[in-house]
């Protein structure tokens, strides 16, 4: 277990590594300079800019800059300074990120919830009516972009029925926050749904199942115990996973309820050309999407005794 | 991607590799039986309800993207201020340029829905042909070559996958100002072909163990021969599965990208929503029509991969 995690932690430096590199590179060939963007129209003196310039190391070349990003990142936590506002980012994230952690875990509830309450539903009824149905539903669920879905949600409950504001303020306040995680949830829930219904419809005709109701058990257990021991382990995986696919993509949902969150602050950062502040976000989800993966391996094993790792 | 930036794609997707992989292997001849697996799936394709409706609702689109001249005379592009979004659509007059409504510039909301379709259905097939080639290549050579060339190749696939994808293509297109068609695709699709990639290798390294690969070596059939005449057949089958879905999820990620103000530059229905968003308490239909097509172009591929999925699927049948 240990030379496991050893090893799969040994193979992320590289992955990390490279996306870093890549999105470092990707932002600063974006046209655009952050330093002449803070002086407006007319244009500071050239002393000034290039003084800034090199206050931000943005003068030397980009791999020299990569190294020292990733050196001060890796040695003292430091992100680097978002240009605009002369905040360190970890700062900035510091703001957002607990909004962005009260939006998923909002949206992670609903889509575990209604997701596996949806899958088992359809799956104890493969093949019939109610799991067409359910099957279908889901199809819609995922066809629907999410700012599309959005607007509905807006105009029928927020504008025609009057039930939930419209827009967020207070991101503290569950009743506002409702609406945009059941806008973030609906694709995860969809998938969710799907993966529960298919792999309790394969488990239904497995030998242990037809042993648990020969042996005369109530079909509570079979069901509540048997059958769901078995089934969820592909569903725990996908929610691992998704939980960093949640925070990361809110970017459209924070966007469309004015939330002040980390998708909110990248999608600033990248219209404001801000490298440090995007390369720093991003880099820290990518760190959480690697870690939740390998978490999701470790768990696997913990919830099904036949894998190990050597 | 409903939420592109989530992996939602990349679930849907490998949800289905998964289910599809079975069909990848070479099928077991039984004697009563001379169908190939292709020969079945289209047995079925032709008996499933979500088949049909699918692929006339595709028809359709591609009817309207060559020929959007036969459903409209309006001009998209054409305002008229005196047409001003105040006034109403008349659903009565089927067809005509009032029939949907005029946006805030006072041009034809059913013009711009049809019209719109080209933006689409040309980020989606292009994307989708650009991420089969590219992914399909990357993963063949991998898996079939294994070894070094493969831990390169499966790390390489691990860096571009770890990018948030709605992320990574929306960096990629702040770099232009002339947003074209081709430039659209060019940043979903070098974001997007890991996907493809990790199902194409995971497909060759299962077909290469069977021993008709084995013959063909023994025979002195060259490498190229090998990969492309005796093992690409029999991974095509997972591989389909994942572009046909993935379709519908690039058609929905070119919308979102035009609804965050990256997208192209011209007709399209994510712009289009884009701007109704702004007028949705006063004229709701500058932004109902295009979500409806947009809706139904996602889902009717995504309808699509389904049963295209089902009846490759041999656990299905």
């Amino acid at each position: 277990m240990g030379r496991y995690v050893a090893r799969r932690l040994l193979q992320m430096i590289p992955v990390f590594i490279g996306t870093t590199l890549l999105i470092f590179l990707m932002v600063y060939a974006l046209p655009g300079d952050p330093v002449r963007g803070l002086f407006g129209d007319k244009g500071g003196s050239p002393q000034v800019i290039a003084q800034l310039r090199h206050q931000y190391g943005l003068d030397q070349p980009i791999l020299v800059q990569y190294w020292h990003y990733m050196k001060n990142m890796i040695l003292h936590g430091d992100f680097g300074t978002q240009i605009a506002s002369g905040r360190p980012v970890t700062d900035v994230l510091g703001d957002a990120f607990p909004v962005t952690l009260r939006l998923a875990g909002l949206s992670f509830l609903i889509e575990m919830v209604f997701g596996i309450a949806l899958g088992i539903v359809a799956g104890l009824r493969a093949g019939r009516v109610t799991d067409n149905a359910i099957l279908l539903f889901t199809l819609l669920l995922i066809s629907v972009p999410v700012f599309v879905l959005g607007y509905i949600l807006k105009v029928i409950f927020a504008f025609d029925l009057n039930w939930l504001p419209p827009n967020v303020n207070d991101p503290t306040n569950y009743n506002e926050m409702l609406m945009p995680a059941i806008v973030l949830a609906t694709a995860s829930l969809a998938y969710v749904t799907r993966l529960t219904r298919t792999s309790i419809a394969e488990n239904l005709r497995a030998d242990y199942i037809r042993t648990a109701i020969a042996k005369g058990l109530p079909k509570r257990r079979v069901v509540g115990v048997h059958l769901m021991r078995n089934s969820l382990i592909p569903v725990v995986t996908y929610l691992g996973t998704d939980i960093g696919a949640l925070m990361g993509g809110a970017v459209v949902t924070e966007g469309l309820f004015n939330i002040q969150g980390i998708g909110g602050t990248i999608y600033q950062s990248i219209v404001r050309r801000e490298g440090t502040t995007l390369v720093g976000l991003v880099t820290i989800l990518v760190l959480v999407y690697l870690l939740a993966n390998l978490l999701v391996d470790l768990l696997y094993a913990v919830l099904d005794p036949r894998i190990r790792y050597a | 991607m409903p939420d592109v930036t989530k992996t939602v794609p990349e679930a849907a997707a490998e949800d289905a590799a998964v289910a599809a992989a079975g069909g990848a292997l070479p099928e077991p001849s039984k004697p009563e039986k001379t169908r190939s697996l292709w020969g079945d799936a289209w047995q079925d394709l032709r008996r499933s309800w979500i088949f049909l409706v699918s692929a006339a609702l595709i028809l359709l689109l591609l009817t309207i993207t060559f020929f959007p001249g036969w459903f409209t005379g309006a001009n998209p592009t054409s305002g008229d201020l005196a047409k001003h979004f105040l006034q109403k659509p008349k659903l009565g007059n089927f067809f005509s340029a009032d029939w949907l409504g005029y946006d805030q510039q006072g041009r034809s909301v059913y013009a711009r829905v049809i019209y719109g379709a080209r933006a689409s259905i040309a980020v989606g097939f292009g994307t989708t042909v650009a991420v089969t080639v590219v992914g399909g290549l990357v993963g063949m050579i991998a898996g079939y070559f294994g070894g070094i060339v493969d831990s390169i190749l499966s790390r390489l696939t691990d860096v571009f996958f770890g990018i948030p994808f709605l992320l990574g293509t929306m960096v990629f297109l702040t770099s232009f100002q002339n947003r074209t068609t081709w430039v659209v695709i060019g940043a979903l699709s070098f974001f997007g072909w890991t996907q493809i990639a990790r199902v194409m290798r995971g497909a060759v390294i299962t077909t290469k163990q069977a021993d008709y690969v084995h013959a063909a070596k023994a025979l002195g059939a060259s490498t190229p021969r090998i990969m492309f005449r005796h093992i690409l057949p029999n991974t095509l089958a997972p591989v389909i599965v994942v572009a046909t879905i993935s379709l519908g999820i690039y058609i929905s990620a070119e919308a979102t990208l035009s609804y965050l103000g990256l997208g192209l530059n011209g007709v399209s229905w994510g712009n289009d929503i884009s701007d109704g968003g702004n007028q949705i308490r006063v004229a709701q239909w500058i932004m109902l029509y295009p979500s409806i097509m947009l809706i139904v172009t996602v889902l009717a591929f995504i309808m699509l991969g389904e049963a295209v999925r089902n009846a490759l699927d041999p656990k299905m049948r």
